[in-house]
């Protein structure tokens, strides 16, 4: 990442978007009905919402998954003065713009390890000199942080690690692929305090030292307690309904979502 | 779209060349018992072997196609050449080679790949071994690796004791083919308790339009040796069908350990109709490591025959089929000794109007107390009009045997995909890293030229 004379921002104007009903191959669903977002480097921003208000979609719709169709609104990237809008973007073309998506359930790839897919993607984007020996060194550092055995880097993506480990394992590969823009997805979900320490710790360091854009999705404020969000929305049924400081996060778990 | 069809062929398969060469001998296309004795003839065999190919040749007739797999209608026996001869001798140094025929040989890299990794290595080009050459090391402890041909002439008795004693000429059509007609090949005996370290190797080239190739090959491995031996094979890309009919025998012996390990990347024109066959003996060890990526039909099963007690065997297979290929492959292993262990791993890539399936034997005799077998099929498939069937026959007659069959089907699914690309690889590589990924267990037990090579095939291949 250049140094950059001035922040980048995510901007979410009026999104829109829909999935293909499960129940009903013919009609289309709306889920995100309207949302709006602006998010800048060096913010941590926290979205909560009830089970099925539409966080994952929101994340999956800016990643670019194939089956979350926009169909109205915009989703652009802004740069100084320039404008990038990436709605009808590929997943690999939002990932070279910096973006990066922690999925809630990682996906198994078998017999692909993570190191030939690390250093496949790094000698595509080229933008780092690194021989194998560096970046070995280099992943094995961020596997002792986040305590994960270095085998792990031979076996299968995804294949055969445990929940917490899965999750553990999308944080690592943020830290190596190194994106300004991160959307976490339920981290929190499935680990153990031992382990979601690790991983709050993981994240805020690299926090500290790259100043990214993090979007964290999640039901429950004890992440919030180990990141401390700059601003917290409130989702439901399609649209943001309030924003706040994070002492919105706490309000929200003691009294739920239709108190507010 | 068919001319671009025939374009992307011709790109995509970089060993479609074909050279210019001045074949000392060429026998007229057809086959006849004239033939038959002429090719012996030719060979100054003795008459023990001229009878045998005459009585092959009957049985040949004789014989009808495989009831089973796919469709073999489109060969016309009658339209093949069933010998030539490229060169009047086997060359032991490449230097001494024809100038055109090493340089089909330099462009696929072999004498390269023999300098810096093999103890020793083969080239057949149509019906004859051009070039034999083994370390001398090797041949000072009495290692055995000469063109199959030179075997009958220089080793008579060994020869006799063995040849056609694993796979009889009447096994089938295509043995008695071979048995007839056959031409080139290894021979190969490793003394008892000699340990060949590095591999070593044969590279096979059908260069004539409507050529049939029908190499024997015959492996000894006495007691307690070890040997890890692999071929490899290309064509020219022509509009007329070849054929490839190898048999293939191996004798493991007591202690022994033998891998044979196969590349087969034939041109998308050749019919490739093999038998291969080995016996282990007691706590003997062997391993077909068989990779199939070309051709136009395949139909090969390599077997295994577990006879001695403690003896153990591994199948591990990978076949891709694509276009309207055909790769119908698999293998049997035949448990007759006492504590008996087996495992076949077999993998298949489909696409477009492909159909890569598995066909198999299992079997446990009543003699096999406590015999043990894993088996396990995947079929990855890459389109929809593409096809994979298992077909695993198991036969067991003895109650204390463990025998495990799994089965899966897998397609890239759209959640893999995005997934890769979120990380930041385009579409295509994406798929490409996926069906690498399915393949990878077998891809990475090849030596590394044949693994990268592979991998290479496998990129082209699904694009």
């Amino acid at each position: 990442m250049a140094t950059k004379s001035s922040k980048s921002s995510l901007i979410i104007k009026n999104l829109h978007v829909e999935t293909e009903d499960k129940t009903n191959r013919q009609s289309k669903k709306e889920i995100l009905k309207g949302l709006d977002l602006e998010i800048k480097e060096g913010e941590i921003h926290a979205i909560m919402g009830p089970n099925g208000s539409g966080k994952s979609t929101l994340l999956n719709a800016l990643m670019g998954h194939p089956n979350y169709q926009i169909s109205g609104g915009t989703i652009q990237l802004k740069t100084g003065d320039k404008t990038k809008k990436l709605n009808d973007l590929k997943a690999d073309e939002r990932s070279n713009l910096g973006l990066f998506m922690a999925f809630q359930h990682p996906i198994e790839v078998p017999g692909l390890s993570f190191l030939h897919m690390l250093r496949t993607i790094k000698n595509l984007k080229g933008t780092e000199k690194q021989s194998l020996e560096e970046l070995l060194e280099e992943l094995k550092i961020e596997l002792k942080k986040l305590k994960i055995d270095e085998k792990a880097l031979e076996r299968g993506i995804n294949e055969g690690f445990s929940g917490g480990e899965k999750k553990k394992l999308e944080i690592f590969q943020m830290k190596v692929l190194k994106p300004n823009f991160i959307l976490l997805d339920e981290i929190d979900s499935g680990l153990d305090i031992d382990a979601l320490k690790i991983v709050a710790e993981n994240i805020k360091e690299f926090f500290k030292k790259y100043s990214p854009a993090i979007i964290i999705v999640t039901h429950y404020a004890r992440i919030l307690k180990f990141i401390e969000p700059h601003k917290v929305h409130i989702l439901s049924d399609g649209k943001i309904i309030k924003s706040g400081g994070k002492s919105l996060a706490h309000i929200t778990e003691k009294h739920g979502y239709e108190k507010n | 779209m068919a001319t671009k069809k025939i374009d992307t062929l011709f790109t995509n398969y970089k060993y479609g060349f074909h050279t210019d060469t001045k074949s000392t001998l060429v026998i007229p296309k057809g086959l006849s018992e004239k033939i038959v004795r002429q090719i012996s003839a030719i060979k100054e065999e003795p008459k023990w072997m001229t009878d045998y190919r005459v009585k092959a040749y009957k049985e040949f007739v004789k014989k009808p196609l495989p009831d089973f797999g796919p469709s073999l209608g489109g060969i016309n026996f009658d339209d093949i050449h069933y010998y030539i001869r490229p060169q009047d001798k086997t060359q032991n140094k490449w230097e001494d080679v024809p100038a055109e025929i090493k340089e089909t040989f330099d462009r696929l890299g072999i004498p390269e790949h023999e300098k810096r990794s093999l103890a020793g290595s083969g080239a057949q080009f149509e019906s004859e071994m051009i070039y034999h050459s083994i370390k001398e090391s090797l041949s000072k402890k009495g290692v055995i690796f000469d063109s199959i041909d030179q075997g009958l002439k220089k080793y008579p008795e060994l020869f006799k004791a063995y040849f056609g004693t694993i796979v009889p000429y009447n096994d089938n059509k295509f043995s008695a083919l071979n048995s007839a007609v056959w031409s080139g090949g290894s021979f190969i005996y490793i003394p008892k308790n000699t340990y060949v370290e590095l591999p070593l190797q044969a590279y096979f080239r059908i260069n004539t339009e409507s050529m049939g190739q029908f190499e024997r090959t015959l492996i000894i491995a006495d007691e307690g040796s070890f040997l890890h031996y692999i071929e490899g094979c290309t064509a020219p890309v022509y509009s007329k069908d070849s054929l490839h009919s190898a048999v293939v025998e191996i004798i493991v012996k007591k202690n022994a350990h033998v891998q044979y390990t196969t590349v087969q990347n034939w041109s998308t024109n050749v019919y490739n109709l093999v038998t291969k066959r080995a016996y282990a003996y007691e706590n003997a060890e062997m391993i077909w490591l068989d990779c199939n990526v070309g051709s136009k039909v395949t139909m090969k099963y390599p077997s295994i025959y577990l006879i001695g007690d403690n003896s153990k065997g591994e199948i591990k297979s990978l076949a891709m089929a694509k276009d309207n290929q055909c790769q119908d492959t698999g293998g049997k292993i035949i448990h007759t000794g006492k504590n008996t262990t087996s495992k076949i791993i077999a993998k298949s890539i489909s696409k477009d109007h492909g159909n890569a399936s598995y066909r198999g034997l299992l079997k446990a005799t009543k003699s096999a107390r406590n015999s043990f077998n894993y088996s396990k099929c995947d079929a990855l498939i890459l389109s929809p009009e593409a096809r994979s069937d298992t077909i695993p026959k198991i036969s067991i007659d003895d109650p204390t045997a463990s025998i495990a069959h799994e089965a899966s089907i897998f397609k890239i699914d759209d959640s893999q995909l995005f997934y890769l690309m979120s990380r930041g690889l385009p579409q295509d590589t994406a798929v490409s890293e996926i069906v690498n990924g399915f393949a990878n267990p077998i891809v990475s037990e090849l030596p590394m030229e044949y693994a990268v090579e592979l991998k290479r095939l496998l990129e082209i291949e699904t694009e």
